[in-house]
């Protein structure tokens, strides 16, 4: 870590609204890009963002400046995200309109057809926010288990098991609709 | 149906957001706003009920986990 680095690390953690600033606009757009992985809504992503960011600063004597800013932040932001999924009715949210948003994916399998993909995302949505979470970023994303594991807050073997309780409960709803694929 | 061909099923449905995003607009502005409106630090009573609860809940576990062993499974089922 340079000088200049630490040194903003060390006036934030004091609470120097400054260092703030500097690290909002070092870090804005990798927290953004993390929610955005977890909420697939740019809107509430830009929110979320700034909640994150709200939280973070609250946090500031909390922080250590020798485990890094990224890392923390990461922490923060899927906490944040988290409460949002929580917050939201999983029937209502994944809306048609909402799904025509999300792109269309590059190499589509013809054998998939689009009340297959809708049927599977609106099963997906009633996993259970901390499962939905854990499965998002690492089966759809192919995050790397530790990264997701920091970001939790928990070890790579409970990731690894809600992702295992998530695909179980996703396959169990899929096959009630007929959908084996 | 195996974790693959649920994973590549998953992501037909929801498909992977590409790269690094960024936010349409800078958030810098609506961040400031923010500060200037509550300039008091948020939630630090939030966090000390919170470290309160979580010393209260460890404590929980682990006199369930010393009366009940058997509950184990259960526990990290539910983990």
């Amino acid at each position: 870590m340079q000088n200049g680095e630490s040194d903003v690390l060390n006036q934030f953690q004091q609470g120097n609204a400054a260092a703030f600033e500097t690290l909002f606009h070092q870090h804005q757009r990798a927290v953004y890009s993390w929610i955005l992985r977890i909420t697939r809504n740019p809107a509430a992503a830009e929110d979320l963002t700034i909640e994150a960011f709200w939280r973070i600063f609250g946090a500031h004597a909390r922080f250590d400046p020798a485990r890094g800013f990224e890392g923390w932040a990461r922490r923060i932001a899927t906490r944040a995200a988290l409460d949002w999924l929580r917050a939201r009715r999983t029937e209502n949210e994944l809306s048609t309109e909402m799904l025509a948003e999300v792109e269309a994916p590059v190499e589509a399998d013809p054998a998939v057809t689009a009340e297959i993909r809708l049927k599977t995302a609106m099963a997906f949505a009633r996993l259970p926010p901390k499962l939905r979470i854990a499965a998002t970023l690492a089966v759809i994303e192919e995050q790397p288990q530790k990264d997701v594991a920091a970001a939790l807050g928990i070890s790579v073997v409970a990731v690894k098991l809600r992702v295992f309780r998530a695909l179980r409960l996703l396959r169990k709803d899929l096959e009630k609709q007929g959908i084996t694929p | 149906m195996n974790k693959d061909r649920m994973k590549k099923l998953l992501q037909q449905a929801l498909p992977p957001v590409k790269g690094d995003s960024e936010p349409r607009r800078d958030l810098w502005p609506a961040m400031r706003r923010r500060l200037d409106a509550h300039p008091a630090a948020p939630a630090l009573n939030g966090w000390a009920f919170g470290v309160w609860f979580d010393g209260a809940l460890a404590a929980g576990l682990v006199a369930l986990i010393a009366f009940s062993p058997a509950s184990i499974p259960v526990i990290l089922f539910y983990l």
